[in-house]
């Protein structure tokens, strides 16, 4: 497996592999439904979870509305605290600029808190292209790095891998990347725990930059803070000289007290975590206390675009908890590498053709790849009405319309491919505008219905392959009802 | 009350014995049932496909089909939601592409009086009782729609409950989709045969005769399945229990 997202096939044909491979299905299927359980008890336990949800969206909403105004207040507050502050209109700018960062420190490598953002760009393999390695240092994030992977869920990024076959990526590939597996490291999680803490060591003491992401910006004081859990993150953000802080635009929050929200809804919906084991808060830079340099860059990379649209933009509410992901049905079966983005899920179908657009076939196949259930937007703790948009990103695929992108306003054309679609749709509305239409279709299907067949070729196939076709009566509902006056003649 | 039955196109082309059964179930709880020869579809696949503007004049259809109407009822948790949750958000949508209040207007009125079966027996009528017979074990299935769209809760469970000689038993995993969701059942077979084939394993795993819900279309993708599964199972429309008596009781 390669470690890029370039170049994906459409969502139904990145899934079809994933639904016939059984290893996968059961891996995912048993970790989707432990996680799935243990969020619903924990967020059970708290008695205002409805009030918090309807907060978190309100304070996103509010902040979203004046965003300008709030990233002004953070670059202010940061840049009096120490900091430097970029800004990156796309990937290739903020690669650009950490690179550069990078390269004026006089290293050659970084270690990496887990983050979002980063992946979201290709930094890794930006900074590799200039000569600058970066370690992952969040264990999941290890395991896709040493396996030269792809990431494919947001919380637990090597989701897709049981132990067996993490046991076999340490015992092969850490020696290429630093101190190897010990010897006879087996596939308990104990020692896989301890292999990767020793593997990792060694690059947190011998590090002089750090890279990370941030789960929050403060706007009023200009503090970025990253939540976690194996405390790795913590020792790339306090250990390095240089720190450098890749963000997207509306991570941003206006005080302290709105943490107190989301520092109650996120790892309830993510780890189901009561609170998460390391909250990490930095303000600039601090005489004798952690990085002595610090740069914050804000990451554009569609955002804006995506702010100009009426119902798409409450997808920049998501704080990332991942919690869509485990209880959805498709991703469940699909696994996360058939959405071709960092961003699996339901929400990565309305984020990556939001981001990145709908001009490719997986970005034009994301809006499809749900059945429309809602218990992505069920669980979502900032009510992300997940469904809504995907209903409206596929309008904006089969019928175009009016966008923004770089800031400019463009009209679509409709997506290639669904003529046919539109045709038929077009039929059926003119078919239910004139009952007389529809029933001589219903009366006409019904008096031929001993020659159907069991299975249809061409487009049909992809019902009868797995069904078998409804039986069709012999008559349709409304004869009936005309000819016994509405079961009143006794008519059955 | 003038009540009408929205049956569903679906339901009508395919399923008319559940049109039948919630015509006689009504009939019996004294409702007096119309069924206007005019109406069709309630625009639903071509919303939630992606055709918002071809599936407006379904629904003006719609509003002037049932306006005149005090309550409408439908069998099917998904047209139920369309009316319901969807129709104001259609008139929402046009005023903000500037089209005034029209859309809405011609909507509003359907929108609070339209009725999924069970909420019409349980809100509306007070009944829970309807006096049924349905010798058969049963496992329930809460169609997507019905269960977060319109929250239908307990109304199926509390109407399955008195049904004399019915033997409910639980389904595992039971507000998990069954994978139909309209035109994904074709444009993303392969996950949406997946979750069928595991829907229709758990309900296997109950030992029960029939698998029942609220919705045809899930029930048509569903049964098609246990066929092809040869799981010896039946899908059932709730509906259709609900109707059973032993004077005329169901196959």
């Amino acid at each position: 497996m390669s470690g890029t997202f370039v170049g994906m096939p459409a969502f139904p044909e990145a899934a079809r592999d994933a639904v016939r491979d059984t290893t996968l299905r059961g891996t995912l299927r048993h970790a989707t439904h432990t996680i799935r359980a243990k969020r619903a008890k924990a967020v059970a336990e708290v008695s205002d979870w409805a009030a918090l949800r309807e907060a978190g969206k309100r304070i996103k909403d509010h902040t979203l509305r004046h965003l300008d105004r709030y990233l002004e207040q953070l670059e202010a507050a940061v840049t009096a605290a120490g900091g430097t502050v970029h800004w990156a209109a796309d990937a290739d700018e903020a690669n650009r600029i950490v690179a550069r960062l990078v390269q004026e420190t006089g290293e050659s490598e970084v270690v990496k808190v887990k983050s979002m953002a980063t992946q979201e760009i290709g930094l890794n393999e930006a900074l590799e292209a200039e000569g600058i390695r970066a370690y992952e240092t969040d264990l999941a994030e290890l395991i896709v790095q040493l396996g030269e992977d792809r990431p494919s869920h947001i919380l637990v990024p090597a989701i897709h891998r049981n132990r067996g076959e993490i046991r076999d990526i340490f015992r092969s590939e850490m020696g290429r990347w630093g101190r190897p597996a010990p010897e006879g490291l087996t596939d308990t999680p104990a020692e896989l725990a301890e292999a990767a803490r020793l593997h990792l060591r060694e690059k947190f003491l011998r590090a002089g930059v750090g890279v990370s992401g941030a789960n929050f910006m403060v706007a009023e004081t200009g503090t970025l803070v990253v939540v976690e859990s194996e405390g790795n993150g913590r020792m790339c953000l306090t250990l390095p000289e240089t720190l450098i802080s890749v963000v997207g635009i509306e991570k941003v929050v206006p005080s302290w007290r709105d943490l107190e929200v989301f520092l109650q809804t996120l790892p309830r919906s993510s780890t189901a975590e009561r609170m998460n084991p390391y909250t990490s808060t930095w303000t600039g830079t601090t005489d004798g206390d952690g990085p002595r340099v610090f740069h914050l860059v804000l990451l554009d990379n569609g955002r804006t675009d995506t702010l100009a649209d009426e119902v798409g933009r409450q997808a920049l509410r998501c704080i990332r908890c991942s919690a869509c992901l485990n209880v959805c049905p498709v991703y469940e079966r699909a696994g996360g590498h058939a959405y071709g983005s960092v961003y699996p899920g339901p929400i990565g179908a309305i984020l990556s053709p939001q981001l990145r657009g709908t001009a490719s076939d997986i970005d034009a196949s994301l809006p499809y790849a749900s059945s429309l259930c809602g218990a992505c937007y069920e669980v979502c703790p900032v009510a992300i009405d997940i469904p809504e948009v995907l209903v409206h990103l596929r309008e904006r695929v089969a019928q175009g319309g009016p966008v923004t992108r770089d800031g400019n306003k463009v009209v679509l054309r409709p997506a290639r491919g669904h003529g046919a679609e539109r045709a038929a749709m077009r039929a059926a509305r003119w078919a239910f505008r004139h009952p007389g239409a529809l029933r001589a279709g219903q009366r006409l299907a019904s008096r031929t219905r001993r020659f159907h067949p069991r299975t249809l070729p061409g487009p049909g196939r992809a019902w009868t392959g797995s069904r078998d076709l409804p039986p069709v009566p012999a008559e349709p509902f409304r004869d009936w009802w005309q000819r016994t006056h509405g079961g009143k003649d006794g008519g059955r | 009350m003038r009540v009408a039955l929205f049956l569903t196109c679906v339901n009508d082309t395919l399923c008319p014995d559940t049109g039948r059964a919630v015509v006689r179930l009504l009939t019996r709880l004294g409702v007096d049932v119309d069924f206007p020869m005019a109406q069709t579809c309630c625009g639903q696949a071509h919303y939630n496909t992606g055709y918002r503007h071809e599936a407006e004049p379904l629904a003006r259809h719609f509003a002037e089909v049932f306006g005149e109407y005090e309550a409408v009822v439908t069998p099917s948790g998904s047209c139920g939601a369309m009316v319901r949750e969807l129709y104001p958000r259609m008139g929402e949508r046009a005023r903000a592409e500037g089209r005034g209040d029209f859309l809405a207007r011609t909507l509003a009125p359907v929108v609070p009086k339209t009725y999924e079966l069970t909420e019409f027996l349980v809100d509306v009528l007070g009944v829970t009782d309807v006096g049924a017979f349905y010798p058969h074990t049963v496992t329930y299935h809460p169609t997507c729609h019905g269960l977060r769209a319109l929250g239908l809760g307990d109304r199926p469970r509390r109407l399955l409950e008195p049904v004399r000689g019915l033997e409910l038993v639980e389904l595992p995993g039971a507000d998990e989709c069954c994978g139909f969701g309209g035109t994904f059942a074709v444009k993303n077979a392969d996950v949406s045969a997946a979750m069928g084939a595991d829907k229709v394993r758990n309900a296997a795993s109950t030992g029960a005769e029939v698998l029942c819900a609220a919705d045809n279309s899930c029930l048509m993708h569903l049964g098609g399945t246990m066929t092809r599964l040869r799981s010896g199972m039946r899908p059932v429309h709730l509906a259709e229990i609900l109707a059973s008596t032993e004077e005329e009781p169901a196959v």
